[in-house]
């Protein structure tokens, strides 16, 4: 596993971002409890885990949308909900699981309003701004429509406009919560290459929970598996991820084998029905 | 005035950039936009003149202009500068005031249904003004006084209801719908157990009316807008974000219960200013945002040419309601009521194709 140096050996291990010992939820139903979790700076963070194990609900509290009952979530050492809101907005930037296109709002429009946190009343249109919006485009590809309606595009194309309105907000770090969820396979490649380049061209910190396991392990540099509320694993894919890790987390049978084309683990789930095929690799 | 006339990004809309003062000043203008506003102000204004020469003494539209920039005699004077002038000042600005106040409601719920009448303003300011005319019989600033006070409590009483931490805009229309049926009955209880006096005079408010408005009117009215206009124009900024999903305008530094709370607060406000002016004026706050958002395309309702439509609208209404079966004078409700009616149809008809 040569090539897994590209996830540069170096990394530093300060980070900006993370949790201490934090119960979250919603109302009084408690997603997780005393959760500890750090976001490595320059990382490419993927969170993973079955439905409902707490990894959206752990984003939202890592983006200031939700506060934790007890514990806190600090963002350069101090806890994030001690920073005002759009100091943290120049920050962090979120991209939600579900946003919503104002009605005939074309894409450069939807794109520009990422310039929220970085404008005022009197001063809602900078130089700044303009750069800000042009450099996002081009990164995301969207340049070349960016006259359209978003209501008028393709899924991929949507989510790559919404990448876009992140990335104008110009934040070192970049929180996701299932970017991939509603796109094609080609699509969720195209994304994933995207963020990959960010965090590597720019090293801008990112964190996506994601649900393709495979997809996590190819493009993560730092993996956190969680399971009903609980951090079970945390690391390098390669550390960590092994047939006893899949089998604990996700409840499922599998082997894991190494990627041939980017030498990650690569799970391959038995299935009830493959015993005979299961002899083949024994 | 401007360094850089357009943008090198492609809005897809003609844009504008205004850069001045070393650039602290910034702003992006969708010309589109603007020239419906300038378009729609232009046909408000002629509407208003067009107001003021008509009337059971007919005066020429050369003779108004000029009466207008005081070049007139002061018979001329009198009747169009002191008799006409107040009231039809009051139904642009009433009618700017109704069509920011639904813009505000529709881009909170996110539908084109969403408006002050919805979330229980109108009827619970009909309870209000009904409780003040039964117990006291009446007099202007009573009544104004209830209707304010119903209207707002039944406000209060719908966001609370629609409450769980936090209010959306969905749960506030269907609140509201409920609140709004129990208290359109309560209403119809309290007509029929009131006597003929009483009823007639709660009818005649209720139907929201511009006649006999003046000059004193006009002052208190323009002062409160004064206030509360620059006031949405502020939030509307954070509003644009919300239209987006909470979690996308909060990530993007937007507080936003606070945010609408305060744009519940501003559009309550000036529909009952509104109201205790003139009685419950429906459909320009329903109608205004859509037909101007319809116009200048843009992305969602916008709190300016939604402005500028109400005024026409309500002008234009009042036109009628004063020319129409002249010289009965009608309030200036039924013909709001009428249009609203129409479009209302027109809105339904279109939803139900989709």
């Amino acid at each position: 596993m040569a090539e897994m140096n590209e996830h540069d050996p170096e990394r530093t291990t300060t980070s900006r971002l993370s949790a201490r010992d934090i119960t979250i939820g919603y109302d009084r139903r408690i997603i997780a409890e005393h959760l500890n979790v750090a976001i490595p700076d320059q990382s490419f963070t993927v969170i993973v885990g079955p439905n409902a194990c707490g990894k959206s609900t752990l984003l939202r509290a890592l983006a200031r949308l939700l506060k934790p009952t007890a514990g806190e979530v600090l963002l350069d050492g101090k806890t994030i909900h001690g920073h005002p809101a759009r100091e943290v907005a120049r920050t962090l930037g979120l991209l939600p699981q579900t946003s919503i296109a104002p009605d005939g709002i074309t894409v450069a429009d939807l794109v520009a309003r990422g310039r929220y946190p970085h404008q005022k009343l009197i001063r809602q249109w900078s130089r700044e701004d303009e750069a800000a919006v042009i450099e996002a485009m081009a990164a995301t590809k969207v340049t070349g429509f960016s006259h359209r309606l978003v209501d008028e595009l393709s899924g991929g194309q949507r989510q790559r406009v919404w990448v876009a309105m992140v990335l104008a907000q110009q934040t070192p770090i970049l929180l996701l919560d299932e970017p991939t969820t509603f796109l094609d396979i080609a699509h969720q490649i195209e994304l994933l290459e995207l963020l990959r380049e960010l965090n590597r061209g720019k090293g801008q910190t990112v964190v996506a929970v994601l649900h393709d396991l495979n997809h996590a392990c190819r493009y993560a540099s730092h993996l956190i598996a969680m399971r009903d509320g609980a951090v079970l694993a945390e690391g390098r894919p390669a550390d960590i991820v092994t047939a006893e890790l899949v089998e604990q987390v996700f409840g499922i049978a599998c082997l894991v084998i190494e990627d041939p084309v980017s030498h990650t683990p690569l799970i391959v789930p038995k299935g009830g029905n493959l015993h005979p095929f299961e002899e083949q690799f024994k | 005035m401007s360094d850089t006339p357009t943008t090198g990004i492609a809005f897809g809309r003609p844009t504008g950039i205004v850069r001045l003062f070393g650039e602290r000043f910034s702003q992006r203008l969708d010309l589109r936009t603007l020239t419906i506003c300038g378009v729609l102000l232009v046909l408000a204004v002629a509407v208003a003149v067009l107001t003021l020469a008509s009337g059971e003494y007919q005066i020429p539209v050369d003779q108004v202009i000029g009466a207008l920039f005081g070049q007139a005699s002061a018979k001329l004077h009198m009747v169009v500068v002191e008799w006409r002038l107040p009231r039809t000042l009051l139904a642009l600005i009433m009618g700017a005031a109704l069509g920011v106040s639904g813009a505000i409601f529709q881009s909170l719920t996110r539908n084109p249904l969403g408006s002050p009448d919805v979330i229980g303003f109108n009827a619970g300011a009909y309870t209000g003004a009904l409780v003040i005319i039964t117990m006291t019989g009446g007099g202007f600033v009573a009544v104004a006084g209830g209707a304010l006070a119903g209207g707002i409590l039944t406000a209060l009483a719908v966001y609370l209801l629609a409450w769980r931490g936090g209010v959306q805009g969905f749960r506030l229309i269907i609140v509201g719908i409920g609140v709004s049926a129990m208290l359109t009955s309560l209403n119809t209880w309290m007509l029929m157990r009131a006597q003929l006096e009483v009823a007639m005079a709660a009818a005649t408010w209720g139907a929201g009316s511009l006649n006999g408005l003046g000059l004193d009117r006009l002052l208190q009215v323009s002062v409160i807008l004064a206030l509360l206009l620059p006031c949405a124009l502020i939030l509307s900024r954070p509003m644009h974000q919300l239209e987006m999903g909470d979690d996308a305008a909060r990530a993007l530094g937007v507080n936003a219960e606070g945010t609408r709370l305060g744009l519940t607060v501003v559009g309550v406000a000036l529909t009952a200013t509104v109201t205790a002016a003139a009685g419950p004026i429906m459909f320009v706050a329903l109608s205004a945002p859509q037909i101007a958002r319809r116009l200048s395309g843009s992305a969602g309702v916008a709190l300016l040419p939604s402005a500028c439509m109400g005024a026409l609208l309500l002008a234009a209404a009042d036109f009628l309601a004063q020319r129409a079966f002249a010289p009965t004078q009608l309030p200036v409700g039924i013909v709001t009521v009428c249009i609203g009616g129409l479009y209302f149809a027109c809105l339904l008809m279109r939803e139900a194709r989709r």
